[in-house]
């Protein structure tokens, strides 16, 4: 059971993110990220975190990838057209990647005393997580709450269409001093 | 040391005062104040030296006089020189000569630079002279006398030099140094051999070491004669190293008459005097210097007979005395030799300091050829310095003429060369004697040829010194005849020549008495007023003429022959090793790495994103690699065991 | 009975992936959503570490990268509506000023 679970919902993980990749529209690529969201989800329940998967769902998959679309929608972005991109990415970044998956591999494959995982096992009860959270954890916690507050702050502030924001179509803006210039 | 307190320190460090007062605060100070500090350092020491001349010659006083306690100056491994001072008799003489015509000259000086602007700057000049001069003579080794010996030579720079805005002055000033300098060489190599072979520097530890082996002579010795020899002729200024001192008549005239005339100058016979006991075990190097003494005494001469500069004659006539005492120190006869630096000092002075009366008097004319009858409208001037040629001149019973003597007997004694030397050196008196007259007869005597210049006498602060010069012009002599050997025996050692007198002496005396009056003879002749013979002379031998007028040509020979080409590499050195390849190169080099690196370096900063996530994905590739290399490469896999913190 | 490392791998794969992503994507939001994908990797194997050693703090700090990354989503899609304002394109490429 275990592993037809596992196969199926880490398959369609691998499926949403390689979709996520060959995707040309974005939309598209937010959607296959919601996938690849939800079945972590599962893949969490499996390993026993039952309010993480809940958290998973409620937070990334339902507020985090919303935003995502919404924005998407927002600035209309359209399908991806072909540029000229990075050669130092091509020929410097994917053998980087490769190499880095290849040693991460070997080291986990060559690991002993890992064990297994099966649907017997403990499950973490949110009362368990609750208990270590507030009490060994509570400064983390509340500077954590602190981080939400800039954050929102910023981001009402960036956002803003307001105070003098031009919106020119030309990238080169601004005068050498960098003023902008504010249109009338 | 027994006996009453000298302060010998305060000798020469009472003219260094006054030269740090003058030349700090002297440009702010009015003119007396300045005068006064002047003054009063030499005067200072003047009466110091004389008072421990006193104290010697009450007795009260055992030379010579050796400090025991000097302070230490170097004192490294096995070289140790001090700070001592040596008062010997000769040290004692030279220093009565050097800070008693040097006041002299000081005073002097207060008329004659009365209206110059750099006045303060002049009298610190004169006091650092002084300062460095007596430490060349009181010094106890001989490297606390090159000190002095460095010092006076710049003292010369700076007072040659003197109107440096004139580039002729600012010339002069710089080949006196040069010349000096390659002098200079020699003398250093002169004092490392002497420290390689004494192991010492102090002259009576030297002259100890060389009483303890007889034997030693020739081989090295020769050779430190010979290098300090060489030093010698650049101060002294003898063949080939005198070029230096008719062009240093650019200074003022007391400058001339201090320095080019009665001490400096005088320096190197000194030194050839105070290491007599190296030049004794030398005969060769003894036979340079005679050699060399006589044919400068000859070849300056001979230039001196056709000078029109009433200063270069002088000039001319110092170069040839020199050789004098060179040619003195070269037969041994050294107390000889200081006996004619000494009436030397006083004569040449004097005739300096007169010249410079009558230059002063004239407005700064210099040209013998348009003075003349100057007897009338500046007498003082006039009557000393007649004194002064009756002397240099050798007429008895002035002071030249015992010096002379002396030295001239003291030659024709010494072997088949010493009858040589006594022939150039009884020419060269003759000659001497000639032009001298000759600058008498076209300066004071006659009719005058520039009456619009308004000839008048000099103040008394100029005229003093001549005159006090003027007696002892007359009376020097008369201290050292026959005394001056004994006197300075225990410093140069005793020579039979100089102690004695007999038949031969006395011939040889008449002689030159006789040769003296030839030249005058015909001085007056050719000199005379109205006397057309001079012109008549110099037309018809015009080859030789041209030559002597030319000076040999000297100058123009060493320009084109050392000169020009030491300029041409130094050029070549300078602007294209220097300036064009090394320093350019290095700006190139320099300048090119920062622009080529920075345009390689510019390429990453694209701004791109994604070449920039690239990168970090190889940072951090190479990080893991790092990081995890044991258990990639063989080793046990990890043990995943560990569990909480 | 699934060996660990299977889900080790997973989550290896996945990190992978996002920065290949990170890599080609010439939107910028897709840029971004690859960073999302990066992180939900690490998180899968905090998840499985904790599981393996019952270790509760694992989860907890998969917890705080949420919460993280939820700020930072926010304010990152704040800051790329700024610069779509500026420079009316969504394409890495032409983003490669300082200047607004």
């Amino acid at each position: 059971m275990h592993l037809i679970l596992f196969v199926v919902f880490g398959g369609l993980c691998l499926a949403g993110a390689l979709n996520l990749l060959l995707q040309r529209h974005p939309i598209n690529s937010a959607l296959s990220l919601v996938v690849v969201m939800s079945s972590l989800a599962v893949l969490y329940l499996l390993l026993g975190a039952e309010f993480l998967a809940a958290a998973q769902i409620i937070v990334y998959a339902g507020a985090i990838m919303v935003l995502f679309v919404f924005v998407v929608m927002l600035l209309n972005a359209g399908r991806e057209e072909r540029t000229m991109g990075s050669r130092a990415a091509k020929v410097v970044g994917f053998p980087a990647i490769a190499v880095v998956l290849a040693v991460i591999a070997t080291v986990i494959l060559k690991a002993q005393g890992l064990g297994t995982a099966s649907l017997n096992d403990p499950i973490t009860s949110t009362e368990e997580l609750s208990r270590v959270l507030f009490h060994e954890l509570l400064l983390p916690f509340e500077v954590t709450s602190v981080l939400i507050l800039i954050a929102i702050l910023g981001a009402v502030a960036l956002a803003r269409s307001g105070d003098g924001h031009p919106t020119n179509k030309t990238p080169f803006a601004g005068t050498p001093t960098g003023e902008r210039r504010v249109s009338k | 040391m027994n006996g009453p307190l000298l302060f010998l320190p305060l000798i020469p460090l009472l003219p260094f005062l006054g030269f740090l007062l003058n030349g700090v605060l002297g440009s702010k100070l009015p003119k007396p104040v300045v005068t006064a500090i002047g003054l009063l350092a030499p005067l200072g020491s003047f009466a110091l030296v004389a008072r421990i001349a006193y104290l010697v010659w009450s007795g009260a006083l055992a030379m010579p006089v050796v400090e025991p306690n000097a302070p230490q100056w170097i004192s490294a491994g096995n070289i140790h020189v001090d700070f001592g001072s040596v008062i010997d008799p000769l040290s004692l003489t030279m220093l009565l000569i050097v800070t008693g015509v040097g006041f002299l000259i000081h005073v002097y000086s207060v008329g004659y630079m009365h209206d110059d602007k750099g006045y303060w700057r002049y009298f610190a000049y004169l006091n650092l002279f002084l300062f460095f001069m007596t430490l060349l003579v009181q010094a106890g080794n001989i490297l606390l006398m090159f000190v002095g010996w460095e010092g006076v030579g710049l003292a010369s720079y700076l007072l040659i030099g003197f109107w440096y805005q004139k580039t002729v002055a600012a010339d002069a000033g710089k080949k006196a140094f040069v010349l000096n300098r390659i002098g200079d060489f020699g003398f250093l190599i002169g004092i490392f051999l002497l420290l390689a072979n004494f192991g010492t520097l102090t002259f009576s530890e030297i002259a100890a070491k060389l009483a303890a082996s007889p034997g030693w002579t020739g081989g090295i010795l020769t050779t430190i004669c010979i290098c300090l020899l060489i030093g010698a002729t650049g101060k002294s200024a003898q063949l080939p190293l005198y070029v230096w001192l008719p062009d240093a008549m650019e200074g003022p005239t007391p400058v001339s008459a201090l320095i080019h005339a009665a001490t400096m100058v005088t320096a190197g016979v000194y030194m050839i005097a105070r290491t007599h006991f190296l030049f004794d075990r030398s005969p060769l190097a003894m036979l340079v210097v005679a050699i060399i003494g006589a044919a400068t005494a000859l070849f300056a001469a001979t230039i001196g007979l056709v000078q029109t500069d009433i200063k270069r004659v002088l000039a001319y006539s110092t170069i040839s005395q020199l050789g004098y005492m060179f040619l003195g120190c070269g037969v041994a006869a050294y107390s000889a030799a200081i006996f004619h630096l000494m009436t030397h000092a006083f004569f040449k002075a004097l005739l300096f300091l007169a010249a410079g009366s009558v230059i002063h008097g004239l407005g700064g004319e210099q040209d013998l050829r348009r003075m003349g009858g100057l007897w009338k409208k500046m007498p003082v001037t006039f009557w000393t310095m007649t004194a002064a040629v009756l002397a240099i001149a050798g007429f008895f019973p002035f002071a030249g003429f015992f010096s002379k003597d002396a030295i001239l007997y003291a030659a024709f004694l010494s072997g088949t060369n010493g009858k040589i030397f006594w022939a150039a050196g009884l020419f060269t008196a003759l000659l001497t004697s000639f032009y001298m007259f000759r600058l008498w007869y076209l300066a004071f005597l006659g009719k005058p040829r520039s009456p619009e210049l308004h000839a008048h006498e000099s103040g008394w602060s100029m005229l003093g010194p001549l005159v006090i010069l003027g007696i002892l012009s007359v009376c020097g002599g008369w201290i050292g005849a026959g005394r001056m050997g004994t006197w300075l025996a225990p410093a140069v050692g005793a020579r039979a020549a100089e102690t004695s007198t007999n038949h031969t002496e006395l011939i040889l005396s008449v002689i030159a008495v006789l040769a003296a009056a030839l030249g005058w003879l015909v001085a007056h002749m050719l000199y005379r007023e109205g006397s057309r013979r001079a012109e008549q002379l110099a037309a018809s031998f015009s080859a030789p003429y041209k030559l002597l007028v030319n000076k040999y040509w000297v100058d123009e020979l060493y320009g084109a022959v050392i000169v020009k080409p030491l300029l041409a590499i130094s050029r070549f050195v300078l602007e294209w090793v220097v300036e064009y390849a090394i320093l350019g190169g290095l700006v190139w080099l320099l300048s090119g790495t920062a622009v080529f690196g920075g345009a390689v370096l510019q390429r990453w900063q694209s701004g791109n994103l994604r070449s920039y996530a690239g990168w970090l994905a190889m940072g951090a590739a190479v990080l893991l690699v790092f990081a995890l290399a044991p258990y990639l490469f063989g080793l046990h896999g990890p043990s995943m065991k560990w569990a909480g913190w | 009975m699934i060996p660990i490392s299977w889900y080790l791998l997973l989550s290896a794969t996945l990190f992978c992936l996002g920065v290949v992503g990170f890599l080609i994507k010439r939107n910028i939001i897709t840029v971004f959503m690859s960073i999302e994908l990066m992180l939900n990797g690490v998180n899968l194997s905090f998840v499985t570490f904790a599981h393996m050693w019952h270790l509760v703090k694992g989860q907890i700090f998969v917890f705080f990268v949420m919460v993280v990354a939820a700020a930072e989503a926010a304010v990152g899609l704040a800051i790329i509506i700024a610069i779509f304002r500026a420079r009316a394109t969504l394409a890495v490429d032409r983003i490669d000023l300082m200047k607004l």
